[in-house]
């Protein structure tokens, strides 16, 4: 029984067929990458997974339990949270509230969600922000707080959709260890990101996703090696091109 | 919620309900309560309008039901009022779960659920103006009967009184809600429904509380109302007058916070009135001025405005 | 319910599709609206109020017979359209869905009660000599200013399709309608166009406001008899949709004429409000088509 075991799903809108018989697992304890070139369906999966959209066909099992469809709140209260690439920040509220509202899942009382709030802040390093608006905040800033909320709901599994897209070189360098100190305090992690470094960095399995289909699963040396999976980013030919060099 | 969250609240009631011992005059007093019943109204718009953020434009339909209910009760099979009261705000807040369910669970949103709510009030309204028991176009009128023990004082101060209390209430309700998990999933249901839902806010439940407690509000001004004014038509209990003032209040005094709606309310009676001194009893008049004020609002939001002024001075 | 002879079941349907193909041209504008802007306009009764005391004022004062008024009132809505949206409307919103809501709201609550102001709540019409006129059509007799409503309203309606399909304007409308952002890289000036179809949209309700007056009345609340049935007629037909919005009417026209003549006037609304609200409930895709 695997943690989280993703099983032949399919998702087509209108005509396109956004994601094609994928299939992979996700073991506890780890943090798993999905990768994969542009509208190669990673952002639906992850829906899928959360609950915000309903496969085709296929399903989803998590710890054993088949929760194929179901809505995201179930979900998030069974235990997995997920951040969103175009991050949904409360933009009204300040930070502090919004992590609350992340922490009210499980702390029904507002003085217990405030203080999992903050600590859940000063873990993602945002403990100075926390009066401040979100909508006041950087880039880098707003996606901690997306990142906080998730976390605040106490989850077991973390889905992370591109928390590092958009930041720069040393804004990645101080969001990878926040990555790695959450797996270390016990919550899963599945990532999709486009940042090679940092995958390469926490990742332990990797699965790569291209038209829909998983076209490679391995460690992270393993799928860069890969020529189903250079060619995929790079187009046809590109593995003999390129003699090893894996560096994308 | 802590003593440092009541007190203004409670400088508030204590300082309003001296206003009857210092103002006498019966059209003062009767000005004063028809503001409170309608601060009321507007409380109950707050909880779902401002707080949730689901622009109800029929809340007309739950004045009208608790107004209704508690008038009918009484006329119609002898109920004494004050349970009767209740009884119009329960009935007020099953309607509101009742157009909440259907409204919700067909993912209404915007502009499509206050056009909904606008519907169901009108529905309200010509049902109200074609049957029997309500009294139909005639209107339904409460016999005069000045007992304490039968609601109905011959002094407007009680009723003044009366009406601060519900209000009261109601600010310490709003204020209990803000800093509850329900208020905290509500406002987060306001500004991202996709983000609460992540978070496991089921918006579903969360929006039928709201509409339920909301409805419950405003059918209690209603209820009120009736009791006030002794007298009913489906015009004035699910007329689009009442829809309109129960979310310009909190929209001017500002959406969203306890107070909002009391000083928005205050502020278009006082303006109404002003308006009335001044160019006479024309018709219509003070509400060209509420449109405009409704208008300029969304244009400048209030909590722009000290932006706006630095602004402007630095230039 | 009563049986009622044939012919008077009949009558009741041509004069509901008489009646219906006003209500379509003031859903029209209503539908256009929605369509490019993607703003459902709560001030499109009023503005129907303001137009049907413009074509009042110009038989009353200028003794102008209400179907001319349509030549001077056309031009006059399509400029205060234009303006109300280019210099109300899309400063004050900001372009955000609630703020629209509040600002077409603002402004039927201020044209609505200037008009109370200005009018009382008396209820006006005017006279004419073809008020009461009937036209024999088979055993049915038709009132003569709904057959003119109705001839006229099919007439604006292609005049309407004409100019989106053949004109520049036109296709400009076109263009934002299905894509704003796209329209706007080409170089057309969106709010430009915002505001013409707004100013459309108001001149379609100056046509319909002289074509009612001749046969119905005018008070400072007339328009909001017309703005939920508009609604109705604009989900029913579909959102944006210009056919959609006639058809709709024609249809609405014929429901509210039976239902009036099976349960009486006051009642006979209440199948309009409820055919609404189920549309509304229960066909939820089909009305945010064009919306996540």
């Amino acid at each position: 029984m695997s943690f989280l075991e993703v099983q032949a799903v399919s998702k087509r809108f209108g005509g396109l067929l956004a994601v094609s018989d994928a299939s992979f697992t996700v073991a506890e304890g780890s943090i798993t990458g999905l990768i994969g070139p542009n509208g190669a369906g990673k952002t639906t999966l992850f829906a899928i997974v959360s609950g915000f959209e309903a496969p085709n066909t296929g399903e989803i099992r998590w710890r054993g339990e088949r929760i194929t469809g179901r809505p995201p709140h179930l979900l998030a209260k069974a235990g997995i949270a997920r951040t969103f690439q175009i991050v949904q920040p409360f933009a009204g509220l300040s930070v502090r509230e919004n992590i609350a509202v992340g922490a009210f899942l499980r702390h029904p009382k507002r003085a217990e969600a405030i203080a999992v709030a903050e600590e859940v802040a000063a873990r993602v390093g945002l403990t100075e922000e926390l009066d401040k608006p979100a909508a006041a905040l950087t880039v880098s800033g707003r996606k901690r707080v997306e990142l906080a909320k998730a976390l605040a709901t106490q989850p077991k599994l973390l889905l992370l959709d591109e928390v590092l897209a958009g930041l720069n070189p040393s804004e990645v360098r101080d969001i990878v260890p926040v990555v790695r100190a959450i797996r270390d305090s016990g919550i899963t992690v599945l990532m999709i990101e486009h940042v090679m470094q940092a995958v390469m960095n926490l990742c332990e399995t990797v699965h790569v996703l291209a038209q829909g289909r998983i076209i490679a699963s391995g460690t992270p040396a393993e799928v860069v090696a890969d020529s189903a999976v250079i060619e995929a980013y790079l187009g046809h030919g590109a593995a003999t091109r390129l003699s090893g060099g894996a560096h994308a | 919620m802590t003593a440092k969250d009541l007190l203004p609240i409670a400088i508030f009631a204590i300082l309003a309900a001296l206003l009857p011992v210092f103002v006498t005059a019966g059209t003062w007093l009767n000005f004063a309560v028809f503001t409170l019943i309608l601060c009321l109204a507007a409380q109950g718009w707050n909880i779902l309008g401002g707080y949730g953020g689901q622009y109800s434009f029929g809340h007309a339909a739950f004045f009208g039901t608790g107004a209704y209910v508690a008038a009918i009760l009484q006329t119609r099979l002898g109920i004494n009022p004050y349970p009767g009261f209740l009884a119009g705000i329960a009935a007020a807040a099953v309607i509101g779960w009742i157009i909440g369910f259907l409204s919700f669970r067909s993912g209404l949103r915007g502009s499509y659920f206050a056009l909904v709510t606008l519907a169901f009030a009108e529905v309200f309204r010509v049902l109200a103006n074609a049957a029997e028991f309500t009294g139909g176009a005639a209107g339904l009128l409460i016999k005069l009967d000045v007992r304490p023990e039968n609601f109905q004082f011959a002094s407007r101060g009680v009723f003044f009184w009366v009406a601060l209390g519900l209000v009261t209430v109601v600010l310490v309700i709003t204020r209990a809600l803000e800093r509850s998990r329900l208020g905290a999933q509500l406002v987060a249901v306001r500004e991202n429904e996709d983000a609460a839902r992540a978070l496991g806010v089921d918006v579903f439940r969360v929006k039928l509380s709201a509409i339920t407690l909301s409805a419950g509000i405003t059918g209690a001004a209603g209820a009120l109302y009736a009791q006030y004014f002794l007298y009913l038509d489906s015009s004035i209990a699910y007329g689009t007058w009442i829809s309109v003032e129960a979310l310009l209040a909190p929209i001017i005094g500002g959406a969203g916070t306890v107070f909002g709606p009391v000083i928005g309310g205050i502020i278009l009676h006082s303006l109404s009135e002003f308006t009335k001194s001044l160019v006479g009893r024309i018709p219509g008049v003070d509400l060209v001025i509420f449109g405009v004020l409704l208008i300029l609002v969304v244009r400048f939001p209030p909590r722009d405005i000290p932006g706006v002024i630095r602004a402007w001075r630095k230039r | 319910m009563r049986a009622f002879p044939l012919e008077i079941v009949l009558e009741s349907v041509a004069n509901g599709l008489l009646t219906g193909a006003v209500y379509g041209l003031v859903a029209l504008g209503l539908t256009l609206v929605y369509g490019v802007l993607h703003i459902i306009n709560f001030a499109h009764g009023a503005l129907l109020t303001l137009a049907m005391y413009a074509a009042w004022v110009a038989w009353s004062a200028f003794g102008l017979d209400p179907y001319l008024a349509i030549l001077p009132l056309v031009p006059i809505f399509f400029a205060l359209g234009y303006a109300v949206q280019r210099f109300v409307i899309g400063p004050a919103s900001r372009g955000d869905d609630s703020n629209i809501l509040l600002v077409t709201l603002g402004l039927s609550i201020v044209v609505e009660n200037a008009m109370l102001a200005v009018f009382r709540s008396d209820t006006l019409s005017v006279q004419v000599p073809y008020a009461m006129e009937v036209i024999e059509v088979g055993p049915m007799l038709l009132s003569f200013p709904r057959v003119i409503g109705f001839g006229v309203a099919f007439v604006v309606a292609a005049v309407l399709f004409v100019i989106l399909t053949l004109t520049d304007t036109g296709r400009a409308i076109r263009a934002v309608a299905k894509e704003r952002t796209g329209a706007a890289l080409v170089g057309i000036d969106v709010n430009h166009v915002y505001a013409v179809t707004f100013g459309i949209g108001a001149a379609c309700l100056a046509v319909a406001a002289c074509l009612l007056l001749p046969s119905f009345y005018v008070n400072p609340r007339v328009g909001n008899a017309f703005v939920l049935v508009a609604f109705t007629i604009v989900v029913l037909g579909g959102m944006g949709s210009v056919p959609g919005a006639l058809l709709g009417g024609l249809v609405i026209g014929v429901v509210e004429s039976l239902s009036g003549l099976y349960f009486g006037d006051s009642l006979g609304q209440l199948g309009i409000f409820v055919i609404f609200i189920l549309v509304l409930l229960f066909r939820p895709t089909g009305l945010f088509g064009a919306k996540a």
